[in-house]
């Protein structure tokens, strides 16, 4: 066992959590106070069901290895843990590695903020229960299916070459796992979901920014656990993806608040905040396979793309609350499909077409369009299923009143003793 | 007696509450509150969304007062708060029937 490798990714499955937690800040602050804890709620269960869904079936079937040879999904050789090995060592072709229980933690957390990313496209309007069962069945039906696609040795991540005949596109920490599938199934559920009481009628302002500058902060520091954690090593690739990940943030910050200074005179604390994630967003597929300066260009076309993105809403009409369309879908797009242009064999050993292989550009496309289309569809299959038996919205006098004081019973502010 | 409402800006409290002070006012209430009036309201953009607030933050103070004072109380709060611009507030003036203080029993007057 390598003690260094085991001892930075447990690390890493940490920062990698605490995202949810942030996650769940950025969002809260966004929407109104009557809703905040609503909002929290639906960010901090994800950590409860996943953990379980993922514990008992959804590592197993993303990671336990390929049932039939066909690259579409793992079998159950991992079901309730079964024959996980908590001493054995994975990972690292060199035979230096860390325990099978590291690998599955780290993955946990991913599959843990996945979910939660498509909790701000249906603020202030969904059940409680039906977003529970949601997740739970998403966890297992969309999310762990992509995983094994993608990292599990499935068809996409896979190249001609091997085995299983793939599409052999790239992704560092999660473009298409992650973010574009986050994003696909977020505007699913809202076409099924509909629009909140008073969307473009009335004002639906964010109630506390301070708490979301906070959780675009807490985002930033855990995403080097995502980002740099996914070379799976304490290595100099871990390396180059923190710092091409701290570059496309900051890169990707300023972009959008120099869009907004340019489009409405102002740069504004949310436009920050929301360009930070951006960028972040953009450079996860990326991390650790281009080199810090393309990173920028990344980080630039993140920030200004996302926030020209934020008007899909409006031009097609559906009440993406909190931009998870816009700024996941289009942010992942963006990195993924960047990333088939400046990947550098010399960073992370494939190249890109501005290095010569221009095949890995359309390897990129194809990879986007089965995750968006796998993602919606499925998506939008579950969400009709549990509308027409759970139902998905609460009453139109539970919207009004609030969900924090109609779904738990309490109140975010109580403003006397 | 008089009950004495004013709607301010919240920027001059401060000054107010020193001003009274001076004048011989033992003691105010202030809150936060929420108003629109002649003043337009202004424009808040949150992700390219632009929205119209019409309801501006403003602070009600309201002073209790012997009518020997209120006349001095009145131009004070009118003088201090004055800025020259639109959204300066009104003032109220209400005649109060009767005052207790709580601890003492005290009644008009003397519970002010």
């Amino acid at each position: 066992m390598d003690t260094g490798h085991t001892a930075w990714l447990l690390t890493c499955s940490a920062l990698v959590l605490f995202m949810t937690p942030g996650l769940a800040l950025f969002y809260g602050g966004m929407v109104r106070g009557r809703n905040v804890l609503a909002m929290l709620m639906k960010n901090y269960v994800a950590m409860g069901v996943v953990t379980v869904t993922w514990i008992v079936i959804g590592y197993s079937l993303a990671f336990s290895g390929d049932a039939g040879g066909l690259g579409l999904i793992g079998d159950l050789e991992f079901f309730a843990l079964g024959e996980l090995g908590f001493g054995t060592e994975i990972g690292l072709d060199d035979g230096e590695g860390y325990p099978d229980s590291v690998f599955l933690v780290f993955q946990l957390m991913f599959a843990i903020i996945t979910p939660a990313l498509i909790s701000g496209a249906i603020a202030e309007r969904m059940k409680f229960t039906s977003w529970v069962v949601f997740i739970a069945i998403w966890s297992i039906v969309v999310y762990a299916p992509m995983a094994h696609w993608v990292w599990g040795g499935g068809f996409i991540g896979s190249t001609d070459g091997t085995e299983i005949p793939g599409v052999g596109a790239i992704d560092f920490a999660g473009g298409l796992v992650v973010h574009i599938n986050a994003g696909a199934a977020a505007l699913a559920l809202v076409l099924v979901l509909g629009p909140r009481l008073g969307w473009r009628s009335e004002i639906i302002r964010p109630h506390s920014l301070p708490l979301t500058v906070l959780g675009a902060g807490i985002l930033w520091f855990g995403w080097f656990g995502f980002n740099a954690g996914s070379a799976l090593a304490a290595d100099g690739a871990a390396a180059n993806a923190f710092l091409t990940t701290q570059i496309a943030a900051g890169v990707a910050a300023l972009a959008w608040v120099l869009s907004e200074q340019v489009m409405h005179g102002r740069p504004t604390t949310l436009g920050f905040a929301s360009g930070i994630v951006a960028g972040l967003v953009a450079i996860t597929p990326a991390a650790g396979f281009v080199s810090p300066l393309w990173a920028g260009v990344i980080g630039l076309a993140a920030g200004v793309i996302c926030f020209a993105a934020l008007q899909l809403k409006f031009r097609f009409n559906f009440d993406d609350s909190l931009d998870v369309v816009a700024v996941h879908m289009v942010g992942g797009i963006v990195g993924a499909l960047l990333l088939g242009l400046f990947a550098e064999a010399a960073i992370g050993g494939v190249d890109g077409a501005f290095f010569g292989a221009a095949e890995q550009f359309l390897r990129q496309v194809i990879s986007i369009v089965i995750a968006v289309v796998f993602s919606f569809v499925a998506t939008y299959v579950i969400a009709i299923i549990i509308d027409r038996t759970m139902g998905l919205r609460v009453s139109e006098d539970e919207e009004r009143r609030g969900l924090d004081i109609t779904l738990h019973e309490e109140q975010g502010y109580v403003l006397t003793e | 007696m008089k009950m004495i409402i004013a709607y301010i800006n919240p920027f001059r409290l401060n000054e107010i509450r020193d001003a009274l002070r001076e004048a011989g006012v033992t003691g105010l209430s202030a809150g936060n509150i929420q108003g629109f009036g002649r003043q337009a309201g202004h424009t808040e953009t949150y992700r390219g969304a632009e929205y119209e607030v019409e309801f501006l933050p403003k602070v009600r103070i309201e002073v209790l007062v012997d009518d020997s004072l209120a006349p001095t109380v009145i131009s004070t709060i009118e003088e201090t708060a004055r800025t020259g611009s639109i959204g300066d507030g009104k003032i109220a003036v209400l005649p109060l029937e009767d005052v207790v203080r709580i601890r003492t029993g005290e009644r008009g007057v003397d519970a002010l």
